[in-house]
């Protein structure tokens, strides 16, 4: 399975997304530290992350992937360092991103009401949020169950309404944690070519799993954290043909790294 | 024995033919108790709300004390209502006591800590859920308000229907400053207290056996609301 996906997921070249999702880029960390109650989860974290490449934080549980995403989109405050979006706040570029978490949060409403919700707390105008919904559900292949009370759809489906969700406004920058951790493999599937869709669609992705499979079927660059820290940050076929950190290349291996 | 049983024949003759004193009472208090908890829950709903989502100095202290004011002693209550509107107190010259008005706010101030208590553990749940959800889309905070009350709907309308039944079985707060006057402010649980020591036990078992179904009833709603919601909602 892994392999057909992979041929399903077209190449991208930098140039043609740099000119779309540019405006909220380059994303940099600066010396970033996170340590709540002062236990350090992450440590020193430099990053820039400039064009329009899917970006795969990859490494094992606990390493810090979704604390990385949270700082990002500014749902917490790094305790050290700075996070800009083009020289702007997180809080500033927060309105230009969707964010997709683990475990999906649905309101108690019907499906096509999550959707028009989100887009009446973006200010979109009610008469507008129709046609956005109607486009928007069957972007995600959800259209037959526009009516459904959103909290009876299927684990795959509840999460491709979240992506659904998080891209109605047209983000720059999409940030998804472990979209698909808990999902069986069609599911799992069919989250990953929306993914893939929505990137060919323009917006940059930002996303975080703990599953080496998966950050070879998606990735085009990896960011490999470990306990904390950030250890590589290299073009995805690099990184999985010779990568530079002995923990990444046992983690490659697949071996129980601590 | 053959008292109780004559007495509950009659009673239920009464409710069957629809007795006009009985209506009238069983009336009075359906208008009364419906319209202390519409008032209790435009109060209640909100205040609890806020005090779920808002970090202020005193707020665990508040919560204590809510919480405790679900179990307001009814008598106490009447009392301090009665003490307000007598013609010494304060609110005297308004000339409320003894009036259905008077028991619309005895039974209003027992409600609302019901509805409140109930409230802020509904919206203090939702949030925890939906907290960094609604942050990421941007939600202010009227609309992230709004949104964990119309999501929490059947749990508050649950709280309400739990307030209406405290509201329509108190007798305590009522008696004191409704004063149980004849087609005045007589309702179903100040009446069989009346009935019961005048020896007219049938008047007051008819009103019994309305309360008794009319909390059957208001149970039975709130549990297919509840059932209701976790089939569509989970």
């Amino acid at each position: 399975m892994a392999d057909s996906l992979a041929r399903t997921i077209p190449a991208s070249g930098v140039a043609e997304r740099a000119s779309t999702a540019g405006s909220l880029l380059p994303l940099v960390l600066d010396q970033v530290c996170y340590s709540p109650h002062g236990k350090p989860v992450l440590q020193d974290i430099n990053l820039e992350l400039a064009h329009g490449l899917r970006t795969v934080i990859l490494g094992p549980n606990g390493a810090g992937k979704s604390l990385l995403l949270r700082l990002c989109h500014g749902l917490i405050e790094p305790t050290k360092g700075r996070i800009s979006w083009a020289g702007q706040s997180t809080a500033a570029a927060a309105n230009r991103q969707g964010m997709v978490f683990q475990r999906p949060v649905l309101l108690r409403r019907k499906v096509a009401e999550n959707i028009a919700h989100a887009l009446a707390a973006k200010g979109v105008r009610r008469r507008d949020r129709e046609a956005l919904v109607r486009a928007s559900l069957e972007q995600a292949g959800l259209t037959h169950l526009a009516e459904r009370p959103a909290r009876t759809l299927s684990g795959g489906e509840q999460q491709r309404l979240t992506i659904a969700r998080a891209c109605v406004c047209d983000p720059d920058v999409l940030l998804l944690d472990e979209p698909s951790a808990s999902l069986d493999p069609a599911a799992a599937r069919a989250v990953e070519e929306l993914v893939v869709r929505i990137h060919a669609a323009g917006t940059r992705i930002i996303m975080t799993t703990h599953d080496i499979a998966q950050a070879r079927r998606l990735a085009e660059e990896v960011i490999f954290l470990h306990h904390g820290r950030l250890l590589e940050h290299s073009p995805a076929d690099e990184f999985f043909s010779a990568p530079r950190d002995p923990a990444a290349a046992r983690f490659i291996r697949g071996e129980l790294i601590d | 024995m053959a008292d109780f049983q004559t007495a509950l024949l009659t009673a239920i003759e009464l409710v069957i033919r629809l007795d006009p004193d009985l209506i009238e009472i069983v009336w009075l208090s359906l208008k009364i108790s419906l319209l202390a908890v519409t008032f209790a829950a435009l109060i209640g709903l909100p205040l609890g709300a806020a005090i779920a989502l808002w970090r202020f100095p005193g707020r665990r202290v508040l919560i204590i004390l809510l919480n405790a004011a679900m179990g307001l002693p009814p008598v106490v209550v009447g009392l301090v209502v009665y003490l307000l509107l007598s013609r010494a107190g304060p609110l005297g010259p308004l000339g409320l006591l003894f009036t259905p008005t008077a028991m619309v706010i005895a039974q209003c101030i027992l409600v609302t800590p019901i509805i409140a208590a109930l409230t802020r553990q509904t919206v203090t749940d939702l949030h925890e859920e939906y907290d960094e959800y609604l942050r990421s889309i941007g939600c202010g905070a009227l609309r992230s308000i709004t949104t964990l009350l119309w999501d929490g709907r059947f749990r508050l309308l649950t709280a309400v229907l739990a307030g209406f039944g405290r509201a329509i079985a108190e007798v305590g707060a009522v008696l004191i400053v409704g004063g149980n006057i004849q087609h005045v402010t007589r309702v179903m649980t100040t009446t069989i207290a009346l009935e019961t020591s005048k020896g007219n036990l049938a008047l007051a078992l008819g009103l019994g056996l309305v309360l008794i179904t009319l909390a059957v009833a208001v149970n039975a709603t709130a549990t297919a609301v509840s059932d209701t919601a976790r089939r569509h909602h989970g």
